[in-house]
């Protein structure tokens, strides 16, 4: 008797299992396929298709698909571009983001309550629906740099910079944040005579560590991943197009598809090392938006 | 509460306005110059001035009508088929380029249907906007129970309490952190007609049953093929969100329930799921915003085709408003989408308060 109840909660165990790595399958198929076909060359790529082969790293294995897709395309400039503009724009965002919201919190001002409204207002208008006219926009902002006055932002790091720094969702996410933070730690400070930059800087901010980091991960996901239709429209010029839309040069006349997958590769391989290194802190911050969003 | 320690409204204005004034900037002034823009014929480059044209570009957007064609009668009066024994009717040109009805000048045939011999025929003076809206709204329809409905049952078979549970959960949410213009290029791959690996897939599985498709090349696959990939791409973003409202269900309910004698479905259906209802409402919420948002997948997989069977209002927007240079047609459009998007958060204020 017992040995069969034993048996059954083995059964489903595995079968618990079972299912679970079958879903997983669904999940990893493309990102296994796309990793295996990067090595391979096309002849061999598309004849591997029709069989189990398409998910192996067997045959005719090297590294040439991504020594020709550098020759082909400037892989390393779109790379910088990406890292910079991300760099870039998170740190401002932190920056900005949390000094506003800090006033939001923990100062009385005139006007406080409204400017705080009107920025959770924008919460609810997508970028899609702003890009048309901020194109007409920043094409005719000036600018003023290292040669002087200048009309127009097109072809230009600060155009992908720039307008992403602050999003109503980054200051919403340090404003709940700071809510939870014990108030009397600052007014003690400010018993003390600690002026407001001192207390943002030396007794806030070093405690803010988890909404720091789940403000850097969705921005930076933002800014390298999804960066595509902004600088479709806006940077024409190789020397400050991102890598997502680099990907035009594999597109000529007839598509080298393994050149495609190494590409494709070379660029997730960075964002997939981070989340697998960060993986608790990547969950928990597309929760916290959920929850809170 | 106003204590004199916390009130300074230059210290106030000071740390505020740095972001505030970039957010009023590149948020706020394109919003309203959106729908300033949608009154006018602005271009993005133009030697003419702009000039304030009303709501032109909305009629030009937005008429519709219905036209009835009679078949055509020879001289006995009987009507005309041709050799399939077809009925055969004017063309919709006799109507909208004839001077007798100067309202349907310039409109084209959308979608027609049979009343009696009659064809009765929906005419629009914009029939790819208007593809592009039934397109995204198919596109919100399909993907709210496939892509939530998939994210509910990855979250309850992750929320078991099982050895290397986390492994699978990060398994099934990789997707998420990966570009959708990466995913929607290794996409186009597996959709491919020929060696297309999904067409194969299906050919092991059926033994040879299954008859290739051109996935993105049909009418009438395409933009459920897109569908299907982007459902699976957020799947995993979406099973966080409802892993957490799992876990906010107090398990007193479950041993209340396990007392009573509640079947597994039982158990799911009067205490899982009216537990779940604000993650419902939720899930549903963004899952539509993130469908009114397409487009990457669309410029990157078919272009809008074939036969504009993937065309959507922001792929619309992007083709006018910077591909034609056509700034007032594409703002047009960007304030519709705005609408739709601030009905569908009514909607969720409205489910809210409800529920309190």
């Amino acid at each position: 008797m017992a040995t069969v109840t034993s048996d059954n909660r083995g059964l489903r165990l595995a079968a618990r299992y079972l299912s679970l790595v079958l879903v997983s399958l669904i999940f990893l198929f493309p990102l296994v396929f796309m990793v295996v076909s990067s090595l391979k060359p096309d002849h061999q790529l598309l004849a591997d298709t029709s069989s189990i082969r398409a998910f192996l790293p067997v045959g005719d294995i090297s590294l040439d698909n991504y020594v020709n897709a550098f020759e082909r395309a400037p892989i390393g400039r779109f790379m910088l571009n990406s890292v910079f503009v991300t760099v870039v724009t998170v740190t401002a965002s932190i920056a900005l983001c949390s000094l506003a919201a800090f006033s939001f919190v923990f100062l009385e001002w005139t006007g406080r309550n409204v400017l705080l409204s009107v920025i959770v207002a924008t919460l609810i208008i997508p970028f899609e629906t702003i890009a048309v006219p901020l194109l007409l926009f920043v094409s005719k902002l000036p600018w003023i740099g290292l040669e002087g006055l200048e009309i127009g932002w097109l072809n230009t790091y600060r155009v992908q910079i720039i307008p992403w720094m602050v999003d109503a969702l980054t200051v919403f996410l340090f404003v709940q944040f700071f809510k939870d933070l014990p108030r009397e730690l600052i007014e003690a400070a400010r018993v003390e005579g600690a002026s407001w930059m001192l207390i943002y800087r030396k007794i806030v901010m070093p405690l803010s560590g988890p909404v720091i980091a789940t403000a850097a991960i969705l921005k930076s996901l933002v800014m390298y991943n999804n960066q595509y239709l902004w600088p479709l429209i806006v940077v024409q010029d190789e020397a400050h197009r991102p890598v997502m839309v680099g990907l035009g040069y594999f597109f000529q006349l007839q598509i080298a598809w393994g050149e495609v997958m190494a590409y494709l590769t070379l660029i997730s391989v960075p964002v997939i090392a981070f989340y697998l290194v960060l993986q608790r802190a990547f969950i928990s911050s597309i929760a916290s938006t959920g929850v809170k969003g | 509460m106003s204590s004199k320690l916390t009130r300074s409204n230059r210290a106030g204005w000071l740390f505020a306005l740095p972001g505030f004034s970039l957010l009023f900037l590149f948020i706020i002034v394109p919003f309203f110059f959106a729908f300033y823009l949608s009154l006018t014929n602005q271009r993005l480059v133009s030697p003419n001035p702009t000039e304030f044209v009303g709501l032109e570009n909305y009629s030009n957007l937005l008429s519709l009508a219905v036209v009835t064609l009679e078949p055509e009668r020879d001289e006995a009066g009987e009507i005309v088929r041709d050799e399939d024994g077809e009925i055969a009717y004017p063309r919709v040109r006799s109507i909208t380029r004839s001077d007798d009805y100067p309202q349907y000048r310039g409109m084209g045939e959308w979608f027609r249907w049979h009343w009696g011999d009659d064809a009765k025929v929906v005419i629009a003076s914009d029939v790819l906007f208007m593809k592009a809206l039934v397109n995204t709204l198919a596109f919100a329809l399909f993907i709210v129970p496939l892509q939530g409905g998939g994210a509910l049952l990855l979250a309850l078979l992750i929320n078991q309490k099982l050895r290397g549970i986390n492994a699978f959960r990060t398994i099934y949410f990789l997707p998420v952190v990966i570009s959708i213009v990466v995913i929607s290029l290794l996409w186009r791959f597996i959709y491919s007609g020929n060696d297309g690996l999904l067409n194969n897939i299906l050919e092991a599985l059926t033994f040879g049953a299954f008859t290739p498709i051109d996935w993105l090349g049909r009418t009438d696959t395409a933009l459920g093929s897109i569908i299907v990939m982007s459902a699976w791409q957020g799947m995993g973003f979406h099973m966080v969100i409802w892993l957490a409202g799992l876990q906010s269900i107090p398990g007193t309910l479950y041993e209340a329930a396990a007392i009573e004698g509640a079947s597994k479905w039982q158990t799911f259906r009067y205490v899982t799921w009216p537990g779940l209802r604000n993650t419902a409402v939720l899930v549903l919420i963004v899952i539509t915003m993130q469908s009114f948002a397409v487009f990457a997948q669309v410029d990157v997989m078919t272009n809008g085709g074939p036969l504009d069977a993937t065309q959507t209002l922001v792929f619309q927007t992007v083709e006018r408003g910077y591909g034609k240079q056509d700034i007032s047609g594409g703002a047009t459009i960007s304030v519709i989408l705005f609408l739709m998007v601030l009905s569908i958060s009514a909607v969720q204020g409205y489910l809210t308060r409800e529920r309190r």
